[in-house]
C-alpha cells in the first residue's frame, strides 16, 4: 500500500504555489491557464454530482410524479415524503436488509479474501497464475455475473441444485423463497467481492518485511502467534480501507440484485438503493425516491468521512 | 535488499527449492478454489453451448455442441451490441479529453482550490449511482437527452471522469518537474508543453484510465435502465436484463448474450494485464 503511506510532507502543498512569480504580469494569467486545465472536469462534476445531490434534496420535499413532466408543476409538501416513506412498513424491511446485505457481504468476502490472500502468499507452484486467475469473475459485466446465477440457482434445473441433489438433497428455492433469496444474493455479492478483496490484501501482506517474521520466529512466534502479533497489526491500514470501501460500494449495490430477484420475494431483498429505484422508475414517485436516495446518502456519507479521514494523508500528498 | 539478506541468500535458495517442491499439495488445493470460484464462468459458457439449456438436461460438459444459442443472441441482441460499443468507445473518449488535463492540473499545479476538488473527487465515488440516475431524469427530461447516445454517453463518462483523473493524478505526480520546465524555457505556453511532453511520457497511465472508463461504461447498467425507456438506444446490459425480467425457459440465449457481452472486456483485459492491475490497486488505495 505504497500509495497510502506515500504521504509526502504537506509543504509541498504551498511550495509550488507561493514559491515562484518572477514576472508578476503574467502572474494571474498563468493562474488563469492553470485551471483551466481542471475546469471541464469541475463543470462535469458540478454538473453530475453537484447538481444530482442537490436536486435530489429539493425533489425530496415536492411532489414529483409523472406529471409533473407534463405540466412542469411539483408541489411543495414540506417533509410529507419522508413522512411516507418512514412510516411505509417496508422502509424498515429495506433498512434491515440492507444492514443484513452490507455486513455478511462484508464479513464474508473479507473473510474469505483473507484466507485467500494469506494462502496465496505462501508461493507455492503456480500461485501467481491462479492468483491472476482469480479475477477472471471481473471480466464479466455485473448484469451478465446476475443473469449467469440466477441460471445457477434456478430451482428446476440451475446447477446448484442439481449437484446437491448427487447427495439427496431436495430442489432448494434459493431465489423464490423470502426466507432464503437474501442468503442467496449476499451469496452472489460475496463471490464478486472476493476478487477485490484478496487482490488488495494480498498486496498488503506483500509489504510486510520479511525480516519481521524471522525475529518473530526466533522468538517462537510463528503461526498464528506471527499472525496476530506481525501480520494484523501491518496490514491493520490495508485492512480498514478495504473493508470501509466494501462498505460504501456494497450499499451502491443495484445491478446485482435487480437482475437476480428485482428486489423479492415479497421485498425480502429489497435495499435502500433498490428501493429508491423502485420508487422512482417503477412507481413514479420521484420525491419518495428522492428521499429514500437521500437516507442512502446520508448513510454513505458516512462511511466516506470515515474512508477520507483514514486517508487523509494520501490525499495531501 | 540489506547486506546480511544477500549474504544468506545461496542458501536460502536452496532450502526454497526443496520447500517449493513440497509445496504441490497447496497448488491442487489452490486449484480447487479457483475452480470454484470460476465455475460460473463455465457454466456461462457451458450453458451457451447448450441450444436447450433450461430444460433439466443441462450437460455439466458441452458434449454436444450447438450455436444456436448463438444464432438466436445476435439476432436478437446484434443493435445492442453495437450501441454499447458506440457509448463505451465514446465515453472513452470524453472521459479521457476531459480527464487527462484535469489530471496533470491537479498533479502540477497544487493550489489550495485543487486539494479540495481532489476530495470532491473522492466523495464522488462514494455516491450511489442510484442517487444520480434519480435526478439526472428530471435533467435529461428537460433537456430532450432520454433516449439519446449523448445522454449515456455523458452519464457514463461522468460517472468514470473522478476515477479517471484520480489514476491519472498519482501517475503525473510522480514525473520529475523539471522535464515540464525544459519545455517551458524553451518557450512553450503549459498546454503545449502538456500535448508534447506529459501526454506522451503518460501512455501507461492514460491506457489504464481509458480500459477502466471503458470497463464501467460498457458494464454499465443502472444509467441504461433509467434513463431509457425505449429500445431506440439500448446497450446489450439492459438486452440481458430483459431476458431475466420475463421467466426463463431457454437459457442457452442468455448466456450466449452474456458470453458476448464479456467478450469486449476479456479481449481487453488479456491484452493489458498489467495495466489493470496496476489500476485495481491505484483506484482502491485513492
Amino acid at each position: 500500500m505504497t500509495s497510502v503511506d506515500a504521504g509526502l510532507d504537506q509543504g509541498t502543498v504551498q511550495k509550488t504555489s507561493t514559491g515562484r512569480a518572477p514576472r508578476r504580469r503574467t502572474h494571474a494569467g498563468r493562474y488563469l491557464t492553470r485551471w483551466l486545465f481542471v475546469a471541464p472536469a469541475i463543470v462535469f462534476v458540478l454538473l453530475f454530482f453537484g447538481y444530482p445531490i442537490v436536486q435530489n434534496v429539493v425533489m425530496s420535499l415536492q411532489n414529483y410524479t409523472t406529471t409533473t413532466f407534463y405540466t412542469g408543476e411539483a408541489p411543495w409538501v414540506g417533509l410529507q415524503n419522508y413522512v411516507n416513506v418512514f412510516t411505509n412498513p417496508i422502509f424498515s424491511t429495506t433498512l434491515l436488509n440492507t444492514a443484513l446485505f452490507t455486513i455478511g457481504s462484508i464479513v464474508l468476502q473479507f473473510g474469505i479474501g483473507l484466507a485467500l490472500a494469506l494462502f496465496f502468499k505462501r508461493h507455492f507452484p503456480l500461485s501467481g497464475f491462479l492468483r491472476s486467475l482469480l479475477l477472471l469473475p471481473w471480466l464479466l459485466p455485473l448484469i451478465a455475473s446476475a443473469a449467469v446465477w440466477k441460471w445457477i440457482l434456478d430451482q428446476g434445473s440451475g446447477a446448484l441444485n442439481q449437484f446437491l441433489g448427487i447427495f439427496g438433497v431436495q430442489p432448494v428455492p434459493w431465489l423464490v423463497s423470502p426466507s432464503l433469496a437474501l442468503v442467496a444474493v449476499i451469496g452472489v455479492n460475496v463471490w464478486l467481492g472476493i476478487p477485490f478483496n484478496t487482490t488488495i490484501l494480498y498486496s498488503g501482506l506483500q509489504a510486510v518485511p520479511e525480516e519481521l517474521y524471522e525475529a518473530a520466529a526466533l522468538d517462537g512466534a510463528t503461526g498464528w502467534k506471527a499472525f496476530w502479533h506481525i501480520t494484523w497489526p501491518s496490514i491493520r491500514s490495508v485492512v480498514s480501507v478495504v473493508i470501509v470501501l466494501g462498505v460504501v460500494y456494497t450499499l451502491k449495490v443495484v445491478d446485482i440484485i435487480l437482475g437476480l430477484t428485482g428486489g423479492g420475494p415479497a421485498n425480502s431483498t429489497q435495499t435502500l438503493a433498490t428501493w429508491a429505484y423502485q420508487n422512482s422508475f417503477v412507481q413514479f414517485l420521484f420525491g419518495q425516491g428522492a428521499a429514500v436516495s437521500n437516507v442512502l446518502i446520508v448513510i454513505s456519507l458516512v462511511f466516506a468521512i470515515v474512508y477520507l479521514y483514514m486517508n487523509r494523508k494520501g490525499v495531501d500528498e | 535488499m540489506t547486506a546480511t539478506q544477500a549474504m544468506v541468500l545461496p542458501a536460502g535458495a536452496q532450502a526454497n527449492r526443496r520447500k517449493h517442491a513440497r509445496k504441490w499439495p497447496l497448488t491442487v488445493l489452490g486449484i480447487i478454489f479457483l475452480a470454484v470460484m470460476v465455475f460460473p464462468i463455465y457454466w456461462m459458457i457451458n450453458s451457451s453451448l447448450q441450444g436447450n439449456s433450461g430444460a433439466a438436461n443441462t450437460e455439466w460438459f458441452p458434449i454436444h455442441p450447438t450455436f444456436a444459442g448463438y444464432q438466436a443472441a445476435i439476432a436478437q441482441q446484434w443493435p445492442n451490441l453495437i450501441t454499447s460499443l458506440i457509448i463505451s468507445l465514446s465515453a472513452v473518449v470524453l472521459t479521457l479529453v476531459i480527464a487527462t488535463p484535469a489530471a496533470y492540473g491537479l498533479a502540477r499545479f497544487k493550489m489550495k482550490g485543487m486539494t479540495v476538488f481532489v476530495f470532491v473527487l473522492l466523495i464522488t465515488q462514494m455516491i450511489p449511482t442510484i442517487v444520480i440516475a434519480n435526478a439526472l431524469y428530471t435533467l435529461f427530461n428537460n433537456w430532450g437527452l432520454l433516449n439519446t447516445y449523448i445522454g449515456l454517453i455523458l452519464a457514463d463518462s461522468a460517472a468514470q471522469i473522478p476515477f479517471a483523473i484520480i489514476l491519472m493524478r498519482a501517475f503525473m505526480a510522480s514525473l520529475p518537474e523539471s522535464l515540464v520546465e525544459a519545455a517551458l524555457v524553451d518557450g512553450a505556453n503549459n498546454f503545449r508543453a502538456f500535448i508534447a511532453i506529459v501526454v506522451p511520457i503518460s501512455k501507461n497511465a492514460i491506457i489504464t484510465a481509458a480500459l477502466f472508463t471503458f470497463l464501467g461504461a460498457w458494464g454499465d447498467f443502472l444509467f441504461a435502465l433509467t434513463l431509457t425507456s425505449t429500445p431506440a438506444v439500448r446497450p446489450i446490459t439492459l438486452g440481458i436484463y430483459n431476458y431475466l425480467g420475463a421467466n426463463v425457459s431457454q437459457w442457452g440465449p442468455v448466456m450466449a448474450t452474456a458470453v458476448i457481452a464479456s467478450v469486449p472486456a476479456g479481449i481487453l483485459l488479456i491484452i493489458a494485464q498489467k495495466y489493470i492491475a496496476a489500476g485495481a490497486l491505484g483506484g482502491a488505495i485513492k
